[in-house]
């Protein structure tokens, strides 16, 4: 197979089903920003370490840049541009990154976002260190992190 | 919320495209027909160039043509000092490609257009370029040896040499009881903002060359592309979009920023060029890589007598725009926050095959802090003083504002101190880790194994640059306010922090959610100088004070005419124009507008702001770590920042903004390393190799803002916030080190401290 082969993917992106003929060796995270124009999901190294491209495969984090198009074929997608409500209503996560500024430049935060939605989806009211050790794949050069932690806290309701 | 804003921990307007994915970031842009531009770079760090074979690309799948040095032989493409012009530099200047020389790995020898990136990285794999290696020069003695020349014609390696210095530092030694001498080393890193560079240029069908994705200083690289290409500055623009970061890298005058509106001209389309990570690690301005000797000179009692001190910086290949910043800064601020009257200073900068250098937030204060809050530690332990006592006895104190510090830059004024409180934010440390109780506390056995210590450090760092800073406030129709500034945002907040601002001078008449800012983009304003040096709110937040005073007496003056009745009379506060002591408003801010154009009054106002002279920020840094012997690791227990910044405007994002930067500087004292072989190959090109701070590194971090001196140079009392968070990590985490392994006899004078070196530096104990 060479590189520029074109196969088609179907797959759903934030409740909606996409069809399109891809190059087999684009990357979902491009597949997203180039393809579908949805370019929240960030690439900030292009080798699996930053996290800035983490989006939700069937409600797991994984790497948009390490993972192929192809390979997200008849699965559910979700990137941050479907966390808040249709009517703009953001998640309590959102929110509370909002009311702690948890982030700066906003480079990293849908990968945080992404990280964290699916933290809380399977332990709803973690602990510090757990907040702290599920994004600690997620890189952010601004914040710090203390203020991402505070806000994952306050948005599970637990106490900092 | 009502007025005053300023003082308020308001949350940020900016947040909401960035949580919901609607930002607009350069990437994020796709002009119509864009091609893509991918850069051949060089293998090696110093080699002949003969030849590129533009025939080996030209004609594969969609590559659209390449552009060399040749292309723009004819065009005075060398890259301009913007900072710290220094004697000697003009001759290591870089041109956007090399030509006949490549002098460190990743210099662009090649740009390569195509229809797409995949098919511009395809072809870039297959570009033929013919090289003969030369001897690299990696090291301070081989660059000063100079048995192999950067600059062949220029004969040395040496960019510069200068003396600077204040009072007599030879007689306050010859009187001194104690004099404590070291080398010591700061190690090359770099910003790593986590967005990478990327530029769009496209010149449109109005004739207007636009380049999207310019920061920090777009209209000065806006001049600088004017003369480069030969064209008027009128004739382009540079437009400042959504920004990942900066940190002092991102913005700069880089070859890219000629290359890629080059090739846009070149091919008659819109260009795109996003850095790889490697490219960034390869290429954007490196920092912080300098070696010391230096030497301080104290009494029986610990007053610090005097300093001197010889700063070698390794520049890298050549002298880019931030010019000799981070060596000059080291030397100027390397007596710190103390009561020192006599300095001598050597300064060196050394061109090396490596990635030239640049500014990186607090650039050479991190470095200066350090050596000599290393000294003030040895001297108190050879004085029998305490780490804490030893500093209180010489910091400066509010009586001695403004303190002068001399003429120590060769092409600056002299300076001074404008107004600060050193004691006090050097107690709040203190008194916030509990110094006293915890200095007993650690010298006992841990039930860990580990040994303890704390380290001190106290800071000063300059912000608030000139030369000015023009600002245009205007009343929209609907009783809004249109903000337009010079500076520049990389994520910092301005939009809220500005309208802060502004707001207030309103009264609160205008709700801030009804205060727009328009900056960065080069053409909104003239008069912009840009964000760095923190002075993007301390310089560009006084222009808009300045403009908004001008726009309030203006509206007063309009009503009171219409109205017949006196200015005095009038004001504005929460719901528009009011009669002083009146019950209800006389009219809305809308109305006002609307009076303005009935009156054929343009309803706003320019005001540019001229600081006298620079603020300073001070500040303590206090740390408490522990060290594992067996392995090397540490771990900060506790870390505490002080930073008096005269006035704070938001408390929310200053507090971001103090955490963010410890956590930069406490990382990068442990992780962030750029390491080169002896070949001047860059070992640590990927973010898996480059380490920096996540989020299990540094949970302990505690900052304090403090508001004990507001500046006298400025309408806002406004200090810069933003480096003072990491100008001291290197100096506290290291004297808290050294702290701990004090019993062991180990001394601390070289960085990074990862637990490779300082497992290098214990002693084997017998098992
Ligand atoms: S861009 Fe995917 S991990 Fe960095
Ligand atoms: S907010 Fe800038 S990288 Fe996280």
């Amino acid at each position: 197979m060479s590189p520029a082969e074109t196969l088609t993917v179907a797959l759903t992106v934030n409740g909606e089903a996409v069809t399109r003929d891809i190059p087999a060796r684009l990357s979902l995270a491009d597949f997203l920003r180039e393809e579908l124009r949805l370019t929240g999901t960030h690439l900030g190294c292009e080798h699996g370490v930053c996290g800035a491209c983490t989006v939700l495969l069937d409600g797991e984090p994984v790497r948009g840049c390490l993972m192929l198009a192809v390979q997200a074929r008849g699965r559910a997608v979700t990137t941050v541009e479907g966390l808040a409500a249709t009517d703009g209503t953001l998640t309590p996560l959102q929110a509370a990154f909002q009311k702690h500024h948890a982030l700066q430049c906003g480079f990293c935060t849908p990968g945080m976002l992404m990280t964290a939605t699916a933290l809380l989806a399977e332990t709803p009211h973690p602990t510090a260190d757990e907040v702290r050790d599920a994004i600690s794949g997620n890189i952010c050069r601004c914040t710090g992190y203390v203020q991402i932690v505070e806000a994952v806290l306050d948005a599970a309701g637990t106490a900092p | 919320m009502n007025a005053p804003f300023t003082g308020q921990p308001l949350i940020r307007a900016e947040d909401i495209a960035h949580l919901t994915g609607r930002a607009r970031f350069v990437d994020d842009i796709r002009p119509e027909g864009c091609l893509h531009a991918v850069i051949a770079r060089s293998p090696f760090a110093h080699a002949r160039l003969l030849g590129v074979n533009t025939a080996s690309v030209e004609g594969l799948p969609g590559v659209v043509g390449v552009i060399t040095a040749a292309d723009f032989a004819e065009l005075p493409a060398e890259i301009p000092i913007r900072l710290a012009p220094l004697a000697g530099f003009e001759t290591f200047l870089q041109r956007p490609m090399a030509a006949d020389r490549v002098r460190f790995v990743g210099e662009a020898v090649a740009v390569i257009v195509a229809t797409s990136r995949f098919a511009a990285e395809d072809a870039a794999e297959r570009l033929e370029v013919a090289y003969e290696p030369l001897d690299p020069v990696v090291t301070y003695d081989a660059a000063r040896a100079g048995a192999s020349l950067l600059f062949p014609a220029a004969g040395t390696n040496i960019a510069t040499r200068y003396t600077a210095g204040m009072g007599d530092a030879d007689a306050a030694f010859a009187r001194a009881d104690l004099v404590i001498e070291r080398h010591m080393t700061a190690h090359r890193h770099t910003a790593l903002p986590l967005e990478t560079r990327g530029l769009i240029a496209h010149q449109e069908a109005d004739g207007i060359l636009r380049c999207w994705g310019s920061t920090k200083v777009t209209q000065w690289n806006r001049r600088a592309l004017a003369v480069m290409l030969g064209r008027p500055e009128h004739s382009m623009d540079l437009i400042e979009v959504d920004v990942g970061g900066g940190f002092g890298a991102k913005g700069e005058f880089y070859p890219e920023d000629f290359l890629i509106p080059f090739a846009a001209l070149r091919f008659g389309a819109p260009v795109k060029w996003i850095e790889d990570r490697r490219e960034h690690l390869l290429t954007t301005n490196h920092s912080r890589e300098m070696e010391a000797t230096v030497a301080m000179a104290f009494a029986r009692d610990g007053t610090m007598l005097g300093v001197r001190a010889r700063i070698s910086a390794d520049m890298g290949a050549y002298v880019r725009t931030n010019g000799g910043v981070v060596p000059a800064k080291a030397a100027q601020f390397v007596a710190g926050p103390y009561r020192i009257r006599d300095i001598a200073l050597e300064v060196e900068a050394l061109l090396t095959n490596k990635t030239p250098v640049g500014t990186l937030r607090g650039p050479g204060r991190y470095e200066a802090h350090f050596f000599r809050e290393r000294l003030i530690d040895l001297a108190a332990g050879q004085l029998g003083l305490d780490p804490a006592e030893i500093r209180r006895r010489n910091l400066l104190r509010p009586t001695d504002m403004p303190w002068s510090i001399g003429k120590l830059v060769p092409y600056e004024p002299a300076s001074s101190i404008d107004s600060s409180d050193v004691p006090a934010a050097f107690d709040a440390a203190l008194d916030a880790l509990g110094y006293d109780a915890l200095r007993d506390e650690v010298r006992k056995p841990r039930p860990d194994g580990r040994l303890h210590g704390i380290g001190l450090a106290c800071f000063v760092e300059s912000s608030g640059a000139g030369p000015s800073e023009t600002a245009r406030v205007e009343l929209r129709e609907d009783g809004g306010l249109r903000l337009i500034s010079g500076v520049s945002t990389q994520g910092q907040g301005h939009k809220t922090v500005l309208a802060q601002v502004a707001g207030d001078v309103f009264g609160g008449a205008v709700p801030m959610d009804a205060i727009e800012l328009r900056n960065g983009t080069a053409s909104l304003i003239e008069g912009g100088f840009g964000t760095y040096h923190s002075r993007a709110v301390v310089v560009g937040g006084s222009a808009i004070h300045l403009a908004g005073q001008t726009l309030r007496a203006k509206l007063l003056r309009a009503a009171a005419a219409r109205l017949q009745l006196r200015a005095e009379d009038l004001t504005l506060r929460e719901g528009g124009l009011w009669r002083e002591g009146g019950t209800q408003p006389i009219a809305s801010m809308a109305e006002l507008h609307a009076w303005m154009r009935e009156a054929g009054e343009a309803p706003d106002a320019t005001e540019t702001f001229r600081p006298e002279g620079r603020t300073y920020t001070c500040g303590a840094h206090a740390a408490h770590v522990a060290v594992d012997t067996e392995t090397g690791q540490v771990e900060v227990l506790r870390y505490v920042a002080t930073e008096d910044v005269g006035k704070a405007i938001n408390p929310l994002l200053i507090h971001g903004q103090a955490i963010g930067a410890a956590v930069q500087g406490i990382g990068a004292t442990f992780l962030d390393e750029l390491v080169y072989d002896a070949d001047g190959q860059l070992l640590t090109g990927s973010l898996a190799d480059y380490l920096v701070a996540t989020a299990t590194c540094f949970p302990n971090i505690e900052t304090i803002t403090l508001e004990n001196a507001p500046s006298t140079l400025n309408p806002l009392g406004a200090k810069g916030a933003g480096e003072g968070g990491v100008v001291a990590c290197a100096a506290a985490i290291a004297n808290a080190i050294a702290d701990a392994l004090k019993p062991l006899g180990v001394e601390i004078n070289h960085l990074p401290l990862g637990p490779d070196r300082l497992l290098r530096l214990i002693p084997e104990t017998p098992a």
